[in-house]
Formats: structure tokens, sequence, C-alpha cells
């Protein structure tokens, strides 16, 4: 394996700590104000889900501080004001959902633990490309398995297993990403080799091509077959970004939007929802199809967003629930009514801050493996978030996925646990107390 | 691969600063817009109800016209008018279905919490997460006056309209008309409630939503001669100057005439009569010649300096609530229709007006010379009970020299000692008045008019009533007789008799 990197630069506690005392107080904050907002008193479960906050936020900075003491400081506390501020919507919004997404965020900053804990290096990966990949596989196809997939508002991303239902893909990204940093590392020296010419290109040999077509067909396997537009468009994308990033070669991105290209006319030829999607997404306000079903929750969702205007009706003072999935696809509207511009910028400033840590990480990662999967983590959650902030305020045509760490759901919740764990792994380098070699 | 981790850091910052981009244009740029597409009015219109809508408050600074209180239904706040249907006209309504009317609309800045004086208070509520609050309006409303003005209109079967203004500052004490209305039912929260309420109200043929106190015009008859007198004392009569006394008034180009009322010869039948004189027995025939003698010209400018519009709807003067002033028309629409100057003169024909407008004229009069423009609010005063806006009184116009209001003082004066209006005579206290039988139509009974101010010397209150088509005595009535007696109950209460 590679060289063994060792990091002795221990952050000080005080700016570990103190990023983390601010995550905890904007997070219990935004909590304590829309209990005052919905009810104009302090919420009757205060001081548990204080106590949650607290204790879960303090453990994880434990963990780091033992397991992973060179992880940039900022990372856990970035995504932690994340999901203090997503908690504080779906509270406002239901509090029965933020019993739920309470107990969720439990057993996220419990698989952060024990990622961070058990990954002590993350090269350790890297010795499973095929046995992650497989795994990563079975997670994406597990909904298409009769008997136990479900079909939720149109498509089939659920696994219901008695009374425990998720969304095995939500994990199967990150199994993906790693395997995809690990195939591509080993690969990357053979799909640098340009071999044939077609016009001003050069191309790989066509064996080597065939990954890129094999992710393209897997991917509209996932759109014909889950009918799910956004998980099928998110991996078609971190697969060539990463396939680009490994290999260096821009003809990649060529191929993959020509590729990305034919595969949106298909879809949008072939399928009835595709061409409805567009639809919404270009006329979504026209006053003819504002009541209309679709079109409506993509107007709400836009005349939310005009009526929190730039400082919004406050937490607890707006109308969020005339949004339609408030809580999930479009938290983002639901926090730019009632927080208005200044939070939806502060959010979309916590995501550049969350995707710049990660990509800080990847330049800064000394082995390829690391750097590649650092880079494929950090582009997971920035296309993501872009997929889904740029569907809600009609960027693109809206595509259902979470807003990461923000939306309420359990399966997203940890699963970017679990990937931020892996981020805070390789950026502090393998855990303190074992040589490797 | 760094080079290409650089790049994609860049493209996916690309990407942010389109949604960033994106987010200002829905928040900010196009925000008016959306607010106002149709799919939006659910939200705009919990938006508007979760703010605390500040009160209305009479003069005394604690009875409530109206209030906001919490409601359990969907709407947050619920719009109260704790005095039903007697400060109707003046509050207005605030109905989720039909929107605002009156002091609810022209004061919506500061009840909703919307004006910039309340910025500071709408972000610290903001900050604490508490509902918006508006501001809360005094205005100059007396409920006891309102009140006593009230009991006097139900006492009388015809439908009655009453201003009582204060003379020095323009405030509005009380002003009432029937048939009024109670706004709390168009407040309410359920649509059906609602719309009941407004079909009824707009299938009376009385319309009740309308104030026939300061919405609606009406002819004002012989009250209309403290106009034409001003006229003529502004144009170098005196109240002893003399006229011919005939026992009509032909007039000229036709062969119609004036006629005093029931037909009498004033004066006994004197070959002359005063100017004093011809306003105490309200003798139109002199009326007539006056108006003849001075012309159109003349009447119309002295209208103007009282706030008489040439056409209706100009509102020249400002109210802090929209109402319709009196109509006199220009000059020029006289112009070979003489008849219709002398006829003007005695306020019939082309001229109009309503009690509010005549209480504000009758008491200039008292008022030395000097017109002030009706104020309903005084001040606005934050959540927190700080004036953060007071409203001056002010001046509106001075329609006559101090002399001459101080000679015309005298002759209303002596309209209630020994003319037409006797009925308004209280012990103790000089009023000044004129009585009006207004004609408006054939077969139809009179408006009977009283236009009056209290104490002579030094006014505190102008009162005007009219009884709308003869109310008890139907075409017998007189204003001496049916409101003369209203006027002086309500200056009664005014001085607090």
């Amino acid at each position: 394996m590679s060289r063994a990197v060792v990091r002795t630069s221990r952050v000080p506690l005080g700016s570990a700590l103190g990023f983390t005392i601010t995550a905890l107080i904007l997070s219990v904050g935004a909590y304590v104000i829309a209990g005052y907002g919905k009810r104009g008193q302090l919420p009757a479960k205060f001081v548990i889900y204080a106590a949650i906050f607290a204790g879960g936020y303090a453990l994880a900075l434990i963990a780091i501080r033992r397991f992973a003491p060179a992880a940039d400081p900022a990372l856990f506390a970035t995504a932690g004001v994340l999901v203090g501020l997503g908690f504080a919507m779906i509270f406002r919004l239901s509090g029965g959902l933020a019993t739920e997404q309470a107990t969720w965020i439990v057993v996220g900053l419990a698989a952060f633990v024990v990622t961070i804990v058990a990954v002590r290096d993350h090269r350790m990966l890297d010795a499973y490309t095929y046995s992650i990949g497989l795994l990563g596989l079975i997670l994406l196809m597990l909904p298409l398995v009769p008997g136990i997939g479900r079909t939720i508002n149109g498509a089939r991303l659920w696994v219901q297993i008695g009374p425990l239902g998720f969304q095995p893909a939500e994990l199967g990204k990150v199994l993906i990403v790693i395997f995809l940093a690990s195939y591509l590392t080993q690969k990357r020296e053979l799909l640098q080799v340009a071999t044939t010419r077609l016009g001003p290109f050069r191309l790989p040999a066509p064996k080597h091509l065939a990954p890129v077509l094999f992710a393209w067909a897997g991917s509209l396997a996932i759109l014909f077959l889950q009918r799910d537009l956004g998980a099928s468009l998110l991996y078609f994308g971190i697969f060539v970004v990463m396939l680009w990033v490994a290999t260096g070669r821009a003809v990649y991105l060529v191929i993959g939007v020509v590729l990305f290209a034919v595969g949106a006319y298909l879809g949008w030829a072939l399928f009835d929802h595709v061409q409805l999607r567009v639809d919404v997404w270009l006329n979504a306000l026209d006053p003819n199809k504002v009541f209309d079903v679709g079109y409506g929750q993509l107007a709400q969702a836009q005349l939310g967003m005009a009526t929190g205007g730039l400082v919004g009706a406050g937490l607890g003072q707006g109308s969020p629930g005339l949004i339609p999935f408030a809580s999930t696809d479009f938290i983002f509207a639901a926090i730019g009514e009632e927080l208005g511009l200044l939070g939806t910028t502060a959010l979309l400033l916590l995501y550049v801050v969350l995707v710049g840590k990660g990509l800080r990480i990847a330049l800064e990662a000394r082995d390829p493996f690391g750097r590649l999967l650092a880079t494929g983590l950090s582009a997971l959650i920035g296309l993501q978030t872009f997929v889904i902030v740029g569907g809600v305020t009609r960027v693109i045509p809206l595509t259902g996925v979470t807003l990461p760490f923000v939306s309420y759901g359990g399966s997203s919740l940890v699963s970017n646990f679990i990937l931020l764990a892996l981020l805070v792994r390789i950026s502090s380098g393998p855990a303190p107390g074992r040589a490797v070699t | 691969m760094e080079r290409q981790i650089r790049r994609l850091g860049i493209g996916l910052l690309v990407l942010f600063l389109l949604l960033f981009a994106q987010v200002n244009f829905i928040q900010v740029f196009a925000a008016e817009d959306l607010e106002n597409n149709p799919a939006n009015a659910l939200r705009q219109l919990r938006t508007e109800y979760s703010v605390d809508r500040g009160e209305i408050l009479a003069a005394d600074g604690t009875t409530v016209l109206a209030s906001s209180r919490r409601s359990s239904g969907d709407l947050k706040y619920q719009r109260r008018y704790p005095q039903g249907d007697r400060f109707a006209h003046l509050t207005g309504f605030y109905s989720f279905v039909f929107g605002r009317t009156e002091l609810e609309q022209s004061f919506n800045d500061y009840l909703a919490g919307e004006a910039a004086e309340l910025l500071p208070q709408t972000l610290a509520d903001l900050v604490l997460g508490r509902d918006k609050r508006g501001a809360t309006i005094v205005t100059t409303l007396q409920p006891e006056l309102q009140e006593a003005a009230i009991q006097a209109a139900e006492a009388e079967s015809g439908d009655v309209a009453i201003a009582a203004v204060d003379p020095t500052t323009g405030n509005v004490l009380a002003l009432y008309a029937e048939p009024t209305y109670d706004p709390n039912q168009l407040a309410s929260q359920d649509p059906k409630v609602v719309r009941a309420a407004w079909d009824e109200l707009n299938e009376d043929p009385d319309k009740p939503l309308v104030s026939r106190a300061s919405d609606e015009l009406f002819p004002p008859g012989s009250t209309f001669k403290i106009v034409t007198a001003s006229a003529a004392l502004e144009n170098g009569f005196g109240p002893e100057s003399t006229w011919p006394n005939p026992r009509e008034l032909d007039l000229p180009l036709t062969d119609a005439t004036i006629q005093n009322f029931g037909g009498t010869h004033c004066s006994g039948g004197a070959a002359q009569i005063t100017l004093a004189s011809a306003l105490q027995q309200s003798c139109n025939v002199t009326f007539g010649e006056v108006g003849l003698e001075l012309g159109a010209e003349a009447l119309a400018e002295q209208a103007r300096k009282y706030g008489f519009s040439a056409e209706p709807g100009e509102d020249v003067i400002p109210f802090d609530i929209p109402w319709v002033s009196g109509v006199f028309p220009d000059a020029e629409t006289f112009v070979e229709r003489t008849p219709a100057v002398a006829i003007s003169a005695i306020g019939q024909q082309d001229v109009a007006t309503n009690v509010l407008h005549m209480a504000l004229v009758a008491g200039s009069i008292g008022n030395g010379g000097v017109m002030m423009r009706p104020r309903l609010v005084t001040e606005v005063r934050d959540p927190s009970g700080r004036v953060i806006q007071e409203f001056a009184p002010e001046d509106f116009s001075e329609p006559l020299s101090s002399e001459n209001a101080a000679a015309l003082t005298q002759m209303m004066v002596s309209v209630v000692e020994g003319g037409t209006g006797t009925a308004a005579q209280i012990p103790g206290v000089s009023v000044a008045g004129k009585t009006g039988t207004a004609q408006h139509g054939e077969g139809e009974a009179p408006h009977a008019w009283f236009v009056s101010f209290a104490p002579a010397g030094s006014p505190r209150v102008a009162v005007a009533v009219v009884v709308l088509d003869g109310g008890n005595l139907g075409s017998e009535a007189t204003g001496g007789q049916v409101a003369a007696p209203i006027a002086r109950a309500v200056i009664e209460a005014a001085l607090g008799l």
C-alpha cells in the first residue's frame, strides 16, 4: 500500500470546542425560537432535546478528539448547524416528526462515532473494492425485490421489513462512492491512455470505456425501474466527476455530458412523468395551473420563499404547512419562508463551507484513494444539494432527493453522518495508537 | 488530480452561485409579483391575520372601538368591534373576504404594523419570535356623545344623520347615521357568515354600509342660507341691509317663482326686510333676491371657501377616512340659467351636502371665520404605549372675516331665540342655529335640517342634523320642528348639561 501517513498536528482543543459549542447554541437556539414562534413558550420537550444535542455533539467531539485528533475542527460543527436548523424547522412543522427526527439524530451521531472508531484508517476500505461495490449495488436494487420493496410518491425507493422502513439507496450512495474511489484509483492509469481518435477527441480503448457505459446504463436502469430521476442524475454525475478527477481526462466529462443529454432525452421521450416534471418546472406559476397537482407544490414553494422575502416570517410565523413535503424535499422552501433570504443564504454558505472543506481535505490527503474518496463524498453532498435546491427554486426540473443533514428522514441522516465521519477520518489521517505500514 | 479537484471546486461554486442568484431573484426581485399570485391568497391571508392588529380607541383612550384577540380558527387573530354598530361608519370593517374600509383601511399601515416608525418594534418581535403587533389609533370620538346622538336619533322614527364637531380643532366628536351595520359579522372568520351578512347589507335598499352622515349628499335647503348670507356679508352687505319684501319672487326668463315656506309673506308683509330678519324667518324670497344680486360667481366663490367642490367626489376637504363633501357647481354652469342661481342660494337644485360638512360650515362661523380640517385621529401609539405620531389641528380655510363671522353668529342666535329654530333653545346657553326643510322630489317628504353651534360666544361644539324624508312628521316636517330638538339634545350632551 501507499506510504504511511501519520499526522501529529493535533488541533487545539479550544478551536474544536468553540466550533462545536457554536453549533450547539445555534441548533438549540433555533429550536427554542421555533417553540416560541409556534406556541409563544419554551417547547415542552426542551430539556430532552437540548440534552440530546448537547450530549450527542459532546460525544462526537470526544470521539473526534480521541480517534481523529488532527481532523478539521469545523467540519463536524458545520454539519451540526445544518442538522440543528433542519430539526428546528421539522419541529416547527410537526412535533411528531421532530420526535422521530431526534431519534434519527441520535442514531446518526452513533453511526458517526462508530464509523470513526471502526474505520481507523480510511485505506482499510481500499482493500474491499468489490465487496463494497457489490453491497452498494445490492442496497440500490433492494427496493426492486418483490415483497419488501415499496413505492412511495411514485418512486420505488423504500424497503419495508416488518415495522422498519428505510431507503437503502441512501447508504448505497456512500458505498458506491467508496467503491468508485477504490476502483478508479486502481484503474486510472489504464483509463488515462488514449488510443482511438474520434474527430477532435482522443478516446480511450473501447474496453476501458466500458465502465462509463456501464454506469450510464445503470443510471438509466434506476430511472426506468425505480422512476427515481434524482438518484439517477446524482449517480451518473458523481461517476463522471470521479472518473474525470481520477484520470485527469476532460474527454470523460464531454462523453458524460453527451450521454447525460441522450439519457435525459430518452427519459423525456419515454416517460410521461418526466415530461410532466419538465412542464411543471417551466410552468409552475402559470395562473391556470398553479392549483393543479404537481404544479401546485412547486408553486407553493416559490410563493413561500417569496413571502418570506429578505428576513422571513420568523420561525413558526409563516405558513410552510401550505408547501407539500415541507419537511423533506421542500424543506429549503420552508426555511426560505420563515427565515427569508438571510436564512437561505446562510444555508447555502454552510454547504459551500462543507463542500469546500471536503475538497480541501481531498487536496491535502496524501494517498490517491483518500484523495479521490474525499472528492467523491464532497461532490456527492454538493451535487445532491444542488439537485434539490435547484429543483425547489426552479433552476432545474425538480427531482426528489433529500437536503443533506437538513431534511427529515432517518436513512438520509444516518448515511450523511457516516459520510461525514469518513471525511473526518481522511482529514485526520489514521487513528493514533496503531502504526500503519 | 489536484488540478481537477480545484476545478471541481470552482464548478460546484458556480452551481451554488446560480442557486444564490435564483434565491435572490425569488425572495427579493420577483417577490412582490409572486406574492400576488392567485395561489398565494391563503398564505397572504394568514400572514395578514398573524398580526396582532392595533386597537382603535375613542378620545378617552380607554373605550375600545376595534381590537384583535387570538382566535382558535385557521386565522390567528380575530377582529372585534365591542361597540357593535355604533361606530361602524368610522372604524369601517376588517373582513378577510371583502377587505377593509374607513379607518381600518386608511390607517392600515399603522394598525397592521407596517409603518416605518414601527420597524424597530417589529424587528424585536421577529427576533423574539413574538407575533407582529400593530399600532394603536386614538380617535377624537366621544363615546357618551355618540351614545346621546344615537338615542336622539332612535327616538325619531325616520332615518337620522348627526355630526358633532369641535369648531376650534375640527375634532369629530360624534358622527352617526342610520341605518348602520354591525362590522363584527363582516369580520367573522366563517366565510358563510361573512357572505350572508354582506349579501344582506348590499341587498338592503337603504345601503347601511354607506354613511348618510358623510358618504351621501342631500340638498341642504335653508341651512345653506348661512353660506349665502356669508357671501352677502363678504360682499359689503350688512345684517341690517334692507331688501324688497314681495310675497313671491318672480324668476327671470321663466314663469316660475320662489315662495316662502307655506306661501307666507315675511315680516307680516312689510315692504322691506333686513338680511338678519330674513335669516331669522328663513325667507326664501329674500335669499333668492340676495342670490340674484350677488350672482353665481360670488356664491360659488363663497361655497368654495367653505369647501364645496364643483363636482361630487373631488374631496377638497381632507379627512382621515374617505368621504364625500358638499357640492356647489361652477359659476359658468349658471350661464343662461339665472333662475337656478336664486334656487341654489336657498340650498335647492344644484346644491348638495351632508351633516359632517354642514357641521364644519356652522362651526367655522362660530370659530371666528376659520374653518378647521375635520380631524378623526389625534395620535398613534406603538404597542408599548409610546406616541409615535401626532396629528395637530389644521386650518382648512377662512371663509369669512371675524367681524362678519360675529355678525352672522348674532343672526343665527336670533334664529334660535325668536325665529324658526326656537326648539333648539337651551336655558342658560346661547345657541346659534339655522333650520332647513329641503325639497328633494315631487311628492316626497322633505329632509329636515338643523345646523348649529354653542355656546355662541365661544363654541365648544357644532352640531348638524338631518332627518331624512321628514321623519315622524313626514311631509309636514320642518327642520325647526324635527331636527332642532335632536340637535339640542346633542348640544346638551356635549356641554355636559
